[in-house]
């Protein structure tokens, strides 16, 4: 396993390997595809913010007086299909998990490589239906696409939309794919199962749902798309058709889907906090399992998004007991984080603030869900901004947090170059005040009573919806610092060489930014995960 | 009712706010206790089984709790007790049309009795609503093509809001209105003027022999159709060996699609109503049917119901 | 074929691969995966099915009596035919009878179109007696047999997705059967390597066995057929 010290980004790796437009368009590198995804992503994730900047802004008065009602119904439907379609679901196994999936096992790359980039462009023809969708004049059906209001009483473009998710799922089946075969056949020798680092196993968890569940929203929204389109009605009630049927398959993938997005992020979460903390994670075989069981618990519970939607009393508690069943394995991670932190030694990079940060918010977000698990307290606060910041302190407090964090803590392996360290600091404090300060007193309104996608509201609910939008704007600015301090980077970002963090994992033992075969020898592993008891004190050159 | 969801919730929020506490403060105190300028050499730490079995349990048995006290709640909000007033109300975009038994009309504004069990009775004429009243704690989607039923028991006079809480277009921000709660003098009064035309009974009557349900569902044998006197709230043997209960989605979807269920000893016959009749109509031949179970009550300008003594 | 099966396998062997037996448990995996996912994509179609069969039986009866057995039994039979000769083209391919895979994948080819070509008859069928939900609905005979024309409408939604998503990937089988026939008669596949047939034939038999499933569940719901 030897390989020369990375001393500059000039050596042969696999972004300076080939310049031209076509080497990155047809590239079968999953580091490359990783990129495409990053810039991607990145891009929607904007797009998605915008968005969100208008509902903030609309918020502050309780009169619907900055856009049209149509204009606001299309703002958060079109914020909601864009982050959660194109920016959580794909953000850490897209760009994290291709980037590193191969390094972590030892491999050269990804098990289908061709079907990765396949995967890429289906993300991109998707995003572009959903665009240009949105930019004749986008769509108001909420991004959970109700009927029969989507197939029979929006006069938006409903179909445009409707395929563009349903492409996009296929990206994201063939990634999870690719990452389920990967992990199964191609480790390294000597690379177990209980050696893989605990981001292969959550990605694993969650390629499994993206696997089974995706699947089934595919075919729903094929039928909402046919509905509107040829009048194959089965969600129409004037058929007889029941619009609860397009709920359960709705929910039946959302609802997992909702795993697919947390669960990467909490791999991150296991690597960083091992990494700034020295030591092996508190209880790996209870977080990997954990992991499993969130997979597995994700898929029996999809029906709590609808105790109020008129299923019958029985189904209603046997989803509601699931629920809570569903909760357990995340508090255990929780807890087995928070213990791991005990007698370490521990670092304040910027990388470990997030990751305080997801445990911190995280776990208020989860606890919210065990509200809305309760169905006697669920009556009163669903459908309410109650849920909306739940969701929003597990996606954004959560999963938002731990990407954040996996590209700072990643970042120089990527590109060979370290991010400035204040800003980045700087950026992680703002985005958690401005988090905080946002989503909070959402939890206060819902209580009160303010329902969800609502233009314009009653003055009782105004000072909460201010104190909101101020946060939002503090938010943003968090967002929009590492932008511009990662493209810095690139450029003045100080070198980094192939640990600068002095962590164990396999893609530690490559240069940075790694060659395009990812490793001169396939390494043997003969160490357990996350060794850091036999891991010297100072960054050493690779192969020694 | 609202003050146990309340209890509840705010037994929730004690239990979360204290763990949230315990790993804010837990990990604040190790960051900074094992920071490495002051502890420079981590301590290896495998993993404890008795501790894992103790933070999953633990946090089992209190779920566990939430659930049953969440489930007791449930149980009690799914079922409207015996006697209560009912009151109909048709959703659409973008206003809710109510409709006392006792025939008053009213729009987006509902007028109700303090002290009284009231139950609501909703259907939408086209998307899917949420009835929602935040002080009664309580919320119920409303759909098309199926009666859903929500109750409550209002105990202090005053005006609280009513919400839409499921999107359903253009105006879902301005489908609100007002639950006016009142004396049961001031009640009374207000029924008295309300220029109802006819107790929902009464019309359904009507409707019962304008569309002709009347030549079939004669009230005795001799019918091509059931009797109907005395169906409504028992269950009934359908032709394929089922046994249904003949509540209000029974009723509607005998109207709107009869071939669904026939009763035993009957042939499929009955022709669909559906596109004949409107929300409206359908819950006042929904109530004509129900009042055919009250013996004591005759269908025809049928009092109001007086006490909170009516049985049925 | 002047390549030596040796060679004709070493060429196949992708650069991330450690060895061919890599390569081929993991194209396997992948696409026995793939099939997972298929399964999942139709099972929500069948799960619609189901519960709508189970509330509106008398409408699907009367729906199902619209079908044409035969036409529907032969095109069982063309598929699994095609099955047939796949299953011994793949084996044809494990052991190097080049010529003779060529000529059954061409059979299998030539059962899938036969197979598009009795669905094309169908469909003619109903769409001409506007048996297509729609404003253009029309089903004689639904109130003499006692059922709502709406609900026979959701039979037949059903029964256009169904059979309307098989035929799709009827269609993407016969085109990766052109594909393997091509390859095949280049002499790419030999008994070292040979797994892009052998996943082309599960593909094949999925779409035959989603078929197998179809044909009961929309043609013969009921035992009392006109035919």
């Amino acid at each position: 396993m030897a390989t020369a010290v990375q001393t500059t980004v000039e050596t042969q790796n696999y972004l300076n390997n080939g310049y031209d437009l076509k080497s990155w368009l047809l590239t079968k590198d999953h580091k490359r595809i990783a990129v495409l995804y990053l810039l991607s992503i990145t891009g929607m994730f904007f797009v998605g913010g915008f968005f969100a900047m208008l509902i903030r802004l609309e918020l502050l008065t309780p009169a619907g007086d900055l856009v049209s009602s149509d204009t606001y119904n299309k703002l958060f439907t079109m914020h909601g299909i864009t982050m959660v379609f194109f920016f959580l679901i794909p953000s850490v196994p897209a760009v994290l998990g291709n980037f590193l999936v191969p390094l972590m096992v030892g491999a050269k790359d990804l098990a289908f490589p061709r079907i990765n980039l396949l995967s890429w462009y289906l993300y991109i023809i998707g995003a572009m239906f959903a665009l240009v969708s949105m930019v004749m004049g986008g769509v108001d059906t909420g991004w959970t696409f109700y009927t029969p209001f989507s197939t029979t009483y929006s006069n938006t473009h409903v179909v445009g939309t409707a395929l563009g998710i349903f492409i996009t799922g296929f990206s994201s089946i063939f990634t999870g794919l690719n990452f389920i075969v990967t992990i199964h056949r191609m480790r390294a020798p000597g690379l177990t199962w209980t050696r893989l680092p605990l981001f292969c196993w959550s990605n694993y968890a969650a390629s499994l749902i993206m696997v089974l569940g995706t699947p089934v929203i595919a075919i729903t929204i094929l039928l909402v798309a046919l509905e509107r389109l040829f009048h194959i009605g089965v969600f129409n009630p004037a058929l007889g058709g029941d619009p609860l049927l397009f709920q359960h398959l709705f929910w039946f993938y959302s609802h997992p889907a909702v795993y697919i997005m947390i669960l990467p992020g909490m791999g991150v979460i296991s690597e960083i906090v091992t990494c700034f903390s020295r030591k092996r994670v508190f209880g790996y075989e209870f977080v990997a399992l954990a992991s499993i069981a969130i997979a597995v618990l994700g898929f029996l519970v999809w029906a709590h998004h609808m105790f109020v939607a008129g299923i019958s009393v029985y189904a209603a508690l046997v989803f509601s007991l699931l629920s809570y069943l569903v909760a357990i394995p995340s508090a255990v991670k929780i807890f087995n984080w928070t213990a791991t932190l005990y007698k370490g030694s521990i670092r304040y990079d910027t990388p470990m603030l997030y990751a305080f940060g997801f445990i911190g918010l995280f776990t208020i977000g989860g606890l919210t869900g065990v509200f809305l698990a309760s169905i006697g307290v669920d009556v009163h606060v669903t459908d309410t901004y109650f849920v909306v910041a739940h969701f929003h302190y597990v996606m954004v407090g959560g999963m938002v947090l731990a990407y954040m964090g996996g590209l700072h803590f990643w970042w120089p392996k990527m590109t060979g170059r370290m991010y400035p360290e204040g800003w980045a600091k700087l950026s992680a404090l703002l985005v958690f005040v401005g988090f905080n300060l946002t989503f909070f007193p959402q939890f206060i309104l819902g209580y009160m009573g303010m329902p969800r996608r609502y233009h314009a509201y009653p003055p009782e609910f105004q000072v909460l919806n201010v104190l909101s939008t101020a946060g939002a704007s503090v938010l943003a600015l968090g967002y929009v610092l590492p932008m511009i301090y990662f493209v810095w980077s690139l450029r003045y970002g100080k070198l980094a060489g192939p640990n600068p963090w002095n962590a164990v994992g396999l893609e530690w033992m490559t240069p940075s930014p790694p060659p395009t075969q990812n490793f001169e020898e396939t390494p043997v592993v003969t160490w357990e995960a996350y060794d850091y008891e036999h891991q010297p004190d100072e960054e050493v050159p690779v192969g020694h | 009712m609202a003050s146990q969801v309340d209890g509840l919730y705010f037994f929730l929020v004690a239990v979360s706010a204290f763990f949230t506490l315990l790993i804010f403060l837990l990990v604040l105190f190790f960051a900074v206790k094992y920071r490495h300028t002051a502890h420079p050499k981590s301590e290896q730490i495998e993993g404890s089984l008795p501790l894992e079995l103790t933070w999953t349990l633990i946090p089992l048995g209190i779920s566990m709790i939430f659930f049953a006290w969440g489930a007791l709640i449930f149980f009690q909000e799914a079922r409207p007790p015996r006697g209560a007033m009912e009151v109909y109300a048709v959703g659409k975009q973008w206003m809710w049309k109510f409709e006392h038994e006792t025939g008053q009309r009213e729009i987006s504004q509902l007028h109700i009795p303090v002290g009284r069990d009231i139950k609501m009775i909703m259907s939408s004429q086209d998307t899917i609503h949420s009835f929602f009243v935040p002080a009664f704690r309580i919320k119920q989607d409303v759909l098309p093509g199926r009666f859903t039923s929500t109750w409550f028991h209002p105990t202090k006079v005053g005006t609280y809001h009513l919400f839409c809480a499921e999107y359903c277009g253009t105006e879902h921000s301005g489908m609100i209105g007002e639950v006016v709660v009142m004396e049961p003098t001031a009640y009374q009064a207000w029924l008295a003027n309300g220029g109802a035309v006819g107790t929902m009974a009464a019309n359904g009557k009507e409707l019962f022999t304008q569309l002709g349900c009347a030549t079939c569902h004669r009230p005795d044998t001799q019918g091509r159709g059931p009797n109907l006197v005395g169906v409504f709230g028992k269950p009934v043997q359908l032709e394929d060996g089922r046994t249904v209960m003949a509540d209000e989605n029974y009723v509607r979807e005998s109207i709107l699609n009869p071939q669904a269920k026939v009763v035993a000893g009957f042939k499929p016959i009955m022709p669909t109503f559906q596109g004949q009749v409107t929300e409206e109509s359908l819950g006042a031949l929904v109530s004509y049917v129900k009042s055919l179970a009250q013996p004591q009550q005759k269908a025809e300008g049928g009092a109001p119901p007086a006490a909170a003594n009516q049985s049925n | 074929m002047a390549t030596s099966d040796i060679e004709i396998a070493e060429h196949a062997l992708q650069h991330h691969f450690a060895d061919m037996d890599q390569q081929k448990e993991s194209s396997t995996f992948g696409m026995w995966l793939f099939l997972v996912t298929e399964i999942m994509f139709f099972g929500g179609l069948f799960c619609a099915y189901l519960i709508y069969r189970s509330t509106y039986y008398p409408a699907f009866v009367a729906g199902s009596q619209t079908m044409n057995i035969w036409l529907g039994a032969t095109n069982t039979a063309v598929l699994i035919c095609s099955s047939l000769s796949m299953a011994l083209g793949v084996r044809c391919a494990q052991t190097s009878k080049t010529k003779m895979m060529v000529v059954l994948l061409l059979i299998t080819i030539v059962f899938g179109f036969a197979f598009l070509g009795i669905k094309a008859v169908e469909y003619h069928e109903h769409w001409t007696n506007h048996q297509f939900p729609g404003p253009n609905f029309q089903f004689e005979g639904a109130e003499a047999a006692g059922v709502s024309p709406q609900n026979i409408q959701i039979y037949f939604s059903l029964y256009w997705a169904m059979t309307g998503l098989h035929a799709l990937h009827m269609v993407i089988g016969i085109g990766l059967v052109t594909w393997i026939v091509i390859a095949g008669w280049r002499g790419a596949y030999s008994p070292d390597y040979y797994s892009p047939v052998e996943n082309v034939g599960l593909y094949w038999h999925f779409v035959d066995l989603v078929w197998i499933y179809l044909f009961p569940l929309l043609y013969l719901i009921s035992k009392k057929h006109g035919g």
